[in-house]
């Protein structure tokens, strides 16, 4: 094999990879962010709703679930602007991931919610807290412990998963790969600098998930036992 | 001695009817609670003597009859305003049921906190003073997790006491313990007693029904089968149902 | 403009032909490279643990999507002119081939002690604990959650597009270019995908809660 790597555009272009990675970061902790709250709470509605909204939310997940993230990129970005909402890419980006997010959230946060007895919420109830208040205080936290592990490693494939709204041109990282490559012919070299700096992101969403978790759960952070 | 035992009913029951589908599981119970009084429902498995507990508790809706805690109805739907309940009536399971992810100290002052209003602080401190009271001030960091059954139940207690309830409702709460940790809140609920808190225990400990109830309530088959002034009853058992009973948990 | 047709219905089942194709090449691939991937994770050669835990690290910490293009223009480059198919069967191969590494190690692991000690007083070596106890056992384990990443993969697939194999999703783009109506276009091949999929993760529940009870 004769090729000769060739790696001389970072010089130039290497400002675009920064810009496309801290797009990517934006893109995919709003989506996260977002994603997380509306799974939790499909899921509190999985678990303590009415049959209808619960039924809805269960539509929602296998939806979601068993259709690929580039479709749903590509319904909410070119589908929803020819029935006349015109979107941004990156907005499109975000709602996309968001709700993909979302049912992959509610499916593993009901796991935890099933997880805390039902005696917990009687405790809660015999001590005067109104529903919402144990949901909160007893309910979330400790379910939300308990597949902590589960949640971040879907964070952390929700981020991988982002590269995929640069087909709606999102400028994200893969986008700038995809743009630098075309400009320098040098496509095999622009994407293993790109699986680096994914490699690296993983690792920084990783590390951030664990900060997280120490932060929030104050029990595990003494104790270091599963709860 | 008992401080103030007056004859002013602070429980009232009368003809409950609980059911479960097509089962009934409380078929016409009745009785009153005197303020200070100690009162212990003993019975078999079944018997629906935890049920009657949880529907004074307010965590069961009743099918017939009426329980009235300190002045307001408990049990049907909409009735009593459900937060003066559980400000006069405080609960302990039998699995203790404390919050594993928060510490001792936390797991009292949430509901001062969430429920009474009160400061973080004003709710630790009262969290240090019922934590005295079982005996446990050297726990108030700990978690759950870190404690014996026995030490967990009497946070639990605490839990319940740190609210200054007027009834307090034990439902079996000796029954997932060893023995000797059995004895550590036996005493506590004797103490408790002493200081005249209005009680009423669902319990296997005969001889604490016998040294530390003012009045004794023997469940049958949903049915209040006897009722008396403990040392008398115990004694003298007038049902063969009862007699049995006694002579089988001895 | 054209008005989406039955030529255009029957023209994405035939590319949903082609996905169908491309998930089993990759879940072929997958389980031929997962299951070698596995059993060094579980090995009692440090190195091997090392290398095949770098292999999963790697692969799971970088796009799919990059993984695409680096087999598309890496095969490329090695001077292999080859069809979009055999490049995205690689990279769906490297893809499925550390998931399925990794959920089948969870398996292995999840078979008791007590039956290798048990197989190695009756005088086993370590194939033989392999091939008639421990992996019989680790299989039925493994059924359900092989099952629901196929689901995983199917969906995947779709990511082909971009390096020009047709398959359904490029094939709705192809029809989209023509009659300019993403919304029902796409909501069609999603539609095709669902009753590709759901079918699957109907059954990967189905065999969970068999296995479970089971025990």
């Amino acid at each position: 094999m004769s090729y000769q790597f060739d790696f001389s555009f970072l010089a130039e272009r290497w400002p675009d990879f920064v810009a496309g990675a801290w797009l990517t970061i934006q893109l995919t902790v709003l989506s996260i962010g977002l994603g997380f709250l509306v799974g939790t709470v499909c899921a509190l509605v999985r678990v303590y709703g009415g049959a209808a909204p619960r039924r809805l939310v269960g539509f929602y997940v296998e939806m979601i679930r068993n259709t690929p993230l580039l479709v749903q990129i590509f319904i909410v970005y070119f589908g929803l602007s020819s029935i006349g909402l015109k979107l941004s890419a990156e907005t499109a980006a975000v709602i996309a991931l968001a709700v993909n997010m979302g049912a992959y959230t509610t499916e593993i946060m009901r796991a935890g919610i099933q997880s805390i007895q039902r005696t917990q919420l009687e405790a809660a109830d015999c001590l005067g807290l109104t529903r919402l208040q144990a949901i909160v205080h007893v309910v979330l936290l400790p379910a939300m412990e308990r597949v902590y592990p589960a949640l971040s490693s879907q964070f952390v494939l929700l981020m991988l998963a982002s590269s995929i709204t640069s087909q709606i041109s999102a400028e994200e990282l893969t986008a700038v790969a995809n743009n630098v490559q075309s400009d320098t012919y040098r496509s095999f070299e622009v994407y293993i600098v790109v699986a680096v700096v994914y490699l690296g992101l993983s690792v920084l969403y990783r590390f951030g998930f664990w900060a997280i978790g120490l932060v929030l759960f104050a029990r595990k952070r003494r104790l270091g036992t599963a709860l | 001695m008992p401080a103030d035992k007056g004859t002013d009913a602070i429980v009232r029951i009368s003809d409950v009817i609980k059911e479960f589908g097509a089962l009934r599981v409380l078929d016409g119970v009745g009785f009153d609670v005197a303020l200070g009084q100690t009162v212990a429902i003993v019975g078999r498995s079944g018997s629906g003597k935890s049920t009657l507990l949880r529907c004074i508790a307010g965590l069961e809706t009743i099918q017939g009859g009426r329980i009235e805690v300190c002045g307001h109805e408990v049990g049907r739907p909409g009735s009593a305003a459900r937060a003066q309940l559980r400000r006069d009536v405080g609960m302990v399971f039998q699995s203790y049921n404390l919050f594993p992810h928060l510490t001792v100290e936390r797991n009292i002052t949430l509901a001062l906190t969430l429920v009474k209003k009160q400061s973080r602080d004003a709710a630790r401190q009262q969290a240090a003073e019922v934590l005295r009271l079982v005996g446990l001030t050297d726990k108030i960091d700990s978690y759950p997790e870190q404690l014996s059954g026995g030490q967990q139940q009497r946070v639990a207690i605490a839990r319940s006491l740190a609210l200054s309830p007027q009834v307090m409702l034990f439902d079996e709460v000796t029954s997932a313990l060893d023995p000797e940790l059995t004895a550590e809140v036996l005493a506590v609920m004797e103490d408790l007693a002493r200081r005249g808190m209005t009680m009423i225990t669902v319990t296997h400990e005969m001889a604490f029904a016998r040294r530390v109830a003012d009045l004794v309530v023997f469940m049958h088959k949903g049915k209040v089968w006897e009722i008396g002034p403990a040392a008398e009853l115990l004694a003298k058992p007038r049902t063969p149902e009862f007699t049995q009973f006694v002579s089988s948990e001895l | 403009m054209i008005q989406l047709n039955s030529n255009h219905l029957l023209y994405l089942v035939t590319a949903a032909q082609w996905t169908v194709l491309l998930s089993l090449i990759a879940f072929a691939g997958g389980a031929l490279v997962g299951l070698p991937i596995a059993l060094m994770r579980v090995s009692k050669v440090a190195a091997l643990r090392l290398v095949a835990s770098a292999y999963i690290q790697l692969i799971q910490g970088t796009p799919l999507l990059i993984v695409l293009f680096l087999s598309y223009f890496g095969l490329g480059i090695m001077g292999y002119k080859l069809a979009p198919l055999v490049a995205a069967g690689v990279a769906l191969t490297l893809y499925a081939a550390a998931f399925l590494g990794e959920i089948w190690r969870g398996c292995i692991e999840a078979v008791p002690r007590t039956q290798w000690e048990a197989s190695d007083c009756l005088g086993l070596n370590r194939f033989q604990q392999y091939a008639y106890v421990v992996l019989p056992q680790a299989m039925r384990i493994a059924i359900p959650p092989t099952v629901g990443f196929m689901v995983q993969i199917v969906k995947n697939t779709s990511l082909a597009s971009v390096i020009g194999f047709v398959e359904l999703a490029r094939a709705g783009q192809i029809v989209n270019n023509s009659t300019f109506e993403p919304f029902v276009i796409f909501v069609v091949v999603g539609a095709i995908y669902f009753v590709l999929c759901y079918p699957l993760s109907l059954a990967a529940r189905a065999l969970e809660r068999k296995t479970n009870a089971g025990r």
